[in-house]
């Protein structure tokens, strides 16, 4: 298991070392230093044996992070803890810094005694170690006074924070018994992601289906590669321990409730349903239930997190389409001329397309006429960039350019490279659609009706590019 | 205010003002200068002079501060221990304090603190802690288990702690249970044969119901178990796997891929036939596509993982390879694993997809990944042969990049090329030998000089290019200077009348003015055969090359399954066995997959000989256990089993030494008899080519049990073998084996079975000296060459070396000293009567052999037939005394008392040997004993 867990600076100078492990000395906070921070090279791997100790790193921004061990340690499982570790830190004092680290070392200690003992990970929930490490993280950035992620917070209001309740730093011992062995409870047991006792005025439910569509395409507009990589993100506001079902257009769902049901039903749904390739769930969705029903039922975490990951290839609607047309005039000229389509509903509006069109490293001058949005050639960058703000659905616009080139005695041709495009549509590129997301609080009185839900999709672009 | 400033204080006299401070009546005060001293605790600083000052501030009722000290506590309590006794009480009052989350703090900081003295206080309130009523209590108590074993296993095993955490796998609160099987699998990796985690149906279905319920982490640590467990049967192995599938779908890599381990491992279980077996393998496939959208670091551990995986199962991702494909931005150590898995995903479906990406690849900007590509290219080529042609071209394009590393590496792979597919590509050796002057790496430079010494008589100029190589000879790396020499041979024999000279000045360098050994003994063998037999030097410098095989750096496939055991762990990102990186008694157990496929078996296809191969799992049973279970066989077992009296120790000693070779100086001059062992070589050989064409296992058997029927006509014997060699320490040779003695001849079973990929050749054996003498009495005879995955069964051996045509291989073996015991054994008994009395009492020894419910007349018969002779029996007072004498090959005799006494299953031997030390040993009675019990 983890022998020791140290956090440097881009310095390589140690701002946190923990050692959970007598196999680890403090020769090795200064191996790693030398042999991986201040190694000329680029780093070559994460997992790096010195001496016959491993040490496996992250870095976020110009913080290290690296956890030591001279033991046959599940690896993934290491770096699955340090990003947690990042997690715990974030929501304790928001980014991770250089100078949040330092004004937070005593917290991060505490933190560090709590959920890595003897180097095993213990529950690192952070809604759960919020109710007994109540030490306010600080922040750098005046902005932040109040922390959202405080414990005693009664949230009202539509968005959430116009009312705070802040109970000042709040010593255990206070804790009353029942309060102590709650906290133990939930800490070690079944739900360790969210504790109870949560109670807001009004019950809310924000979700967000977050979709990254990529593609590669012919330049005669055939599709070589296309994959979808979505994300279902929640924001839940809700009192108790409410029990929630998520459900969605799952072609194997659909294709199963569709023996039952009537033949139009069928035909209706099964056009709109979806295959997912696979997906993956927060710790908080009852897996064996996933795999025997294909229901996606759970009780939420308090606040933010990512409900599932998943990931589909068949059937996705490609928001826009590239038309290139490259034409070389003689050995110093080339015209190139590109259309865009919009393929999605016209009452619908993409927002922050742009267009990047490489051109060749000899290029000595481009002349530029778009119909719509602003281009520019930029030469340290060698490409053509074309922005449009907004465009509606079932349009199509087009940049045409003449190129010069400076004439070359290289043989070698231009390798074009494809063109790439970034935009951000209001839909979700797979066609994953929200059926229902039912909430039931048993010993609360409130319903499903009473929660406010708020559904949101956005696809944006992944790499999505089209030879030309 | 904010916590940084505690990393700024430099000033000298710091000690003190914080030693003052830390005194202060003032809480806020000493907090600070707590704060103050961890910062410098951090940083590096010593601030143990301050030990009795910080540990003033622990009894406090502030929780924050009190963590701190702990901290503090842990970090120096091991250079003060006097210091720290004095923390003890608090740590005692604490556990016993009303709030849970204080005991369990107490208990955890004291596991930490590695002082005797407190790990003696730590007992008592560590065992109310384990039975504590709170989950938290007891979860934090179930890793200071661990704890305390790493400081004192002797001290966790007396106070019997072992076993109240064997309990709490049955706890009621998933994380006990989790904390508790992490404990119980760290400890038991330290005791490899002590059974701690003994995993049954029930845990395995308590551990199940227990990976639903608790956290992430808990989850990984009861998947990492459950891989250690070998179940019955395969449908239970279909029942966990179908418990286990749903974990595929957590959002963390780590509960992914320990779940990907445990199904890898138990799918060998399932037979190929079931359609849950293809369910399964399809379900596999997309969790793992999954993990490489991770964070970099996460996708490259999955990668290393994905390669061993593929090479198990090649057939899980194989319509994946898309996925592999390089994005821009992934970090350089995701880019060369990627490349790694495509080609060994390479196929001919996908060839042209993945040349296209490969030649995308060779013109990026990080030197190691257009290496790796360009090699790839090359492997393409070896790989998919109706591609050979395509990659061919593509190489020679970015040759005409005249980059000088794409260069270089374009030449190596192109000379694999040539040997894959000999007299097809030589057209481009022109293009090749443009480029001579830009090569600077050695391996490159090696590669040319082959080329052009191997096709010396297409290229004109050849003597001129070997020629400029050899003016820089001395500052030429070995592997070029071998090459060249060897170039230099080929070309001389191939134009001797323009080279002689240029062969005499390599010759000379090579042998004159070189302090290389290898490259001088090489010299001289060119030399010898050319001076003695230019023909015979042409067979040998000009033969035939065998082709490479298609597939290169596969993991040896003992070492893959290994791996495959280490799923998601260290071993399997490094691609070695934890014994290479762990010290000491930890991880060296080699885990390996169980085996109804058979360990050597290829995935695809179960050919006969597979079964061959299915030699004995690694665990070589120790020489005690397996007697003493044949025994049990052969006897009825009777419920009167008397106190096992102790044995001397003195005659265990003396067994010892005699099987390790010990005796060789009191043996003295008589080591030159040389027992016959002719007969049974010349045996064996004829039974051979026989078995070579039976064609399945059973065949090999049968035909020799009839070989062993005939030397023996009293019943066959036919012992387990044991591994002698593992494979994993002999390129995959291993080789497994027994004694037998066969009509008045010591006969040496071996089983070879190679394991690796390519063919072994040219066996041959020697034994190093030995006690008795012992040598082969012919050759090692294997007439047909061993393929891969073939095993040979007879062959008759200590230390051994055994050679082959890839290396020469040592181990050693124990041969059972009723081996040694010749037909001639009866000693007279008058003589008998008079040397046992002249014998001095030193040289006797005792011990006992347990549970032998024989009476004396049938122990006597018994030990005839193993050569150990009854001289004469009396009885005294109810117990039958059997006087017995026993001759060594070597011409020792060996006179012993075998005192029996009815009803007493447990036999004393008193033995004595003729004028030398105490020996004899237990072993030789207790096999003449199993010689005949079955």
């Amino acid at each position: 298991m983890i022998g020791g867990l140290f956090i440097y600076n881009h310095k390589g100078e140690v701002l946190i070392s923990r050692v959970y492990r007598d196999d680890i000395g403090r020769n090795a906070v200064d191996a790693f230093r030398v042999n991986v921070i201040h190694a000329r090279q680029q780093v070559r791997s994460p997992v790096t044996n010195i001496a016959r100790t491993s040490f496996l790193h992250v870095k976020r921004s110009n913080i290290w992070l690296a956890a030591a061990t001279k033991q046959n340690v599940n690896a993934t499982m290491v770096f699955e803890f340090l990003y947690k570790m990042c997690d715990v830190m974030a929501a304790y004092f928001g980014k991770i810094s250089e100078e949040n680290v330092k004004n937070n070392f005593v917290l991060i200690y505490e933190l560090l005694d709590e959920i890595l003992d003897f180097g095993y990970p213990q529950n690192s929930e952070t809604g759960a170690l919020k109710t007994f490490i109540t030490q306010q993280g600080i922040k750098s950035q005046a902005s932040y006074l109040i922390s959202k992620n405080q414990p005693n917070v009664v949230y009202c209001g539509t968005h959430g924070f116009l009312f705070v309740f802040l109970w000042s730093c709040f010593v255990l011992q206070h804790h009353t018994k029942e309060e102590q062995s709650q906290i133990t409870s939930q800490v070690t047991g079944q739900i360790g992601w969210r504790r109870e006792g949560i109670k807001y005025r009004r019950n809310e439910l924000f979700l967000d289906v977050l979709e990254s569509v990529n593609l590669l395409m012919s330049p005669q507009g055939q599709v070589l590669s296309a994959h979808v990589s979505g994300r279902v993100v929640m924001k839940s506001y809700l009192s108790g321990m409410p029990e929630c079902k998520f459900g969605m257009n799952d072609k194997i769902v659909i294709d199963k409730q569709g023996k039952g049901g009537g033949s139009e039903d069928v035909a209706k749904s099964g056009k709109q349903s979806i295959a997912i390739d696979d997906c993956t769930f927060h710790q908080c969705v009852r897996l064996s239930k996933f795999d025997t029903e294909r229901s996606i039922s759970f009780i939420p975490p308090d606040g933010d997190y990512e409900l599932m990951r998943y990931r589909t290839t068949k059937d996705i609607i490609l928001p826009f389409r590239v038309i290139p047309l490259v034409r070389e005039v003689g050995r110093t000229r080339l015209e190139v001329k590109v259309v865009i389509k919009s393929n999605f509903k016209s009452s619908l509006l993409a927002q922050k397309i742009e267009v990047r069109i490489p051109t060749p490293l000899t290029t000595s001058g481009v002349q530029l006429i778009c119909m719509k949005g602003k281009a520019k050639y930029k030469a340290s960058e060698n490409a053509i960039v074309w922005k449009v703000k907004r465009m509606a659905g079932m349009k199509e616009s087009q940049i045409s350019a003449e190129i010069e080139l400076l004439p070359t005695n290289d043989k070698k041709k231009w390798a074009r490279p494809p063109i790439s495009m970034n935009f951000e549509v209001p839909f979700a590129p797979s066609g994953l659609k929200v059926r229902y997301l039912k909430v039931f609080e048993p010993k609360l009185n409130y319903s499903d009706h009473d929660v406010i839900k708020w559904v949101r999709y956005i696809g944006r672009s992944g790499i999505y590019e089209t030879r030309c | 205010m904010t916590d940084s400033k505690y990393f700024t204080t430099t000033k000298k006299g710091e000690i003190f003002e914080l030693k003052a401070e830390l005194n202060s009546d003032k809480k806020e005060k000493k907090k600070e200068a707590v704060k103050k001293v961890i910062a410098s605790m951090t940083v590096g600083k010593d601030v143990s002079a301050l030990f009795p000052d910080v540990v003033n501030c622990m009894q406090t009722d502030n929780l924050e501060l009190k963590k701190l000290v702990y901290l503090y506590l842990m970090n120096y309590a091991k250079s003060q221990p006097d210091m720290a006794i004095m923390a003890v009480n608090t740590f005692v009052k604490d556990c016993e304090d009303p709030n849970p989350l204080i005991r369990a703090l107490a208990v955890r900081t004291m596991g930490c603190i590695r002082v005797d003295k407190i790990t003696e206080y730590l007992c008592e309130p560590l065992r109310k802690c384990l039975k504590d009523e709170d989950p938290y209590v007891r979860k934090t108590a179930a890793v200071c288990v661990a704890k305390l074993h790493d400081i004192n296993a002797q001290l966790v095993e007396d106070q019997g702690f072992l076993d109240t955490l064997k309990d709490l796998i049955s706890d009621s609160n998933p994380m006990v249970v989790a904390n508790a099987v992490a404990a119980l699998s760290e400890i038991a990796e330290s005791h490899p044969n002590s059974n701690l985690l003994d995993l049954n149906p029930q845990t395995i279905n308590k551990l199940l119901t227990a990976l639903n319920e608790c956290t992430e982490w808990g989850q990984i640590f009861i998947l990492d178990c459950l891989a250690n467990y070998t179940p019955r049967d395969d449908r239970e192995s279909q029942s966990i796997c179908e418990r286990v599938t749903p974990r595929l779908s957590h959002a963390n890599s780590a509960v992914v891929l320990s779940a990907v381990k445990v199904l890898m491992k138990f799918m060998e279980m399932l037979p190929k036939d079931l359609d849950y077996y293809g369910t399964l393998l399809k379900k596999l496939a997309p969790p793992l596509v999954t993990l490489l959208s991770a964070e970099p670091e996460l996708q490259y551990v999955a990668l290393r993982n994905i390669n061993l995986i593929v090479q198990r199962r090649p057939e899980i991702l194989k319509h994946e390879m898309k996925v592999f494909f390089v994005k821009y931005n992934d970090p350089i150590y995701v880019k060369l694993e990627k490349l790694d898995i495509m080609i060994r995903l390479a196929s001919q479906a996908n060839i042209a997809q993945v040349l296209a990406e490969l030649k995308e690849y060779a013109t990026e900007v990080d030197v190691d990944f257009v290496r790796k590509a360009v090699r790839a290219i090359g492997r393409c080529a070896i790989k998919v042969e109706q591609s050979a042609e395509r990659c061919v071209s593509t190489l020679l394009d970015l040759i005409q990049t005249k980059v000088n590393y794409v260069v270089q590496e374009a030449i190596v792979v192109i000379k694999d090329i040539f040997r894959k597919y000999p007299n097809k590509y030589e057209s481009v050796i022109a293009t090749l030998c443009e480029n001579l002057d830009s090569l600077d790496e050695p391996e490159a430079r090696a590669a040319m000089i082959w080329i052009v010494g191997e096709y010396a008589e297409r290229i004109d100029n050849a003597d001129e290019l070997l020629e400029s190589f050899l003016e820089g000879f001395h500052d030429e790396s070995t592997q070029v200077q071998l090459q060249l020499l060897t170039a230099i041979v080929k070309l001389f024999l191939k134009k001797p009348t323009e080279t002689q000279e240029l062969v005499q000045q390599v010759l000379s360098l090579a042998t004159q003015d070189s302090d290389n050994p290898d490259l001088r003994d090489r010299g001289y063998i060119y030399w010898r055969l050319l001076s003695t037999d230019p023909v015979a030097a042409k067979e040998v410098v000009l033969a035939e090359k065998p082709l490479i095989s298609e597939e290169t750096d596969l993991i040896e496939p003992t070492l893959l399954e290994e791996l495959i055991c280490h799923i998601g762990t260290l071993a399997s990102v490094y691609h070695k066995p934890p014994s290479a990186f762990v010290e000491g008694s930890r991880g060296v157990q080699h885990k390996r997959l169980p085996g109804s496929a058979g360990s050597g078996e290829s995935v695809e296809s179960p050919d006969p000989g597979a079964a061959a191969t299915e030699t004995p799992p690694a665990v070589i049973p120790s020489q005690g256990d397996l007697l003493g279970d044949l025994l049990n066989l052969d006897l009825t077992p009777t419920t009167t089993t008397g106190p096992p009296p102790p044995t001397t120790s003195g005659m265990q000693m003396g067994a010892m030494d005699l099987l390790s070779g010990g005796l060789d100086s009191l043996l003295g001059g008589d080591i030159g008899g040389n027992p016959a062992m002719g007969a049974a070589f010349g045996a064996a050989p004829a039974t051979m080519p026989a078995s070579f064409n039976a064609p399945g296992s059973g065949g090999l058997d049968d035909l020799f049990d009839l070989g062993g029927g005939v030397g023996m006509p009293m019943g066959a014997l036919n012992p387990p073998k044991a591994v002698w060699l593992p494979a994993m320490k002999a390129k995959g040779l291993e080789i497994s084996g027994v004694f037998v003695r066969r009509a008045g001849v010591i006969q040496m079973e071996m089983t070879l079975t190679n394991k690796a990929m390519s063919v072994m050749t040219d066996f041959a054996i020697q034994f190093n000296r030995n006690s008795f003498g012992l040598a082969p009495a012919g050759p090692l005879q294997i007439l047909t060459p061993l393929s891969p995955n073939q095993s040979i069964e007879p062959l008759n051996n200590l230390q051994v070396a055994v050679k082959n045509n890839i290396d020469v291989f040592y181990f050693s073996c124990q041969y059972p000293i009723s081996m040694l015991f010749v037909e001639d054994g009866k000693m007279e008994r008058q003589v008998f009567l008079a040397t046992w009395k002249d014998i001095p009492n030193d040289n006797e020894s005792q011990f006992q052999i347990k549970d032998c419910h024989l009476n004396s007349d049938a122990a006597s018969n018994k030990l005839q037939s193993s050569n150990i002779f009854t001289i004469a029996k009396r009885t005294v007072e109810g117990q039958d005394m059997l006087y017995q004498s026993m001759k060594l090959t070597n011409g020792i005799w060996v006179l012993a008392e075998l005192r029996v006494q009815a009803g007493n299953p447990n036999y004393t031997v008193s033995s004595v040997a003729l004028a030398i030390g105490p020996i004899i040993n237990q072993n030789g009675f207790e096999n003449g004993f199993t010689n005949q019990a079955l």
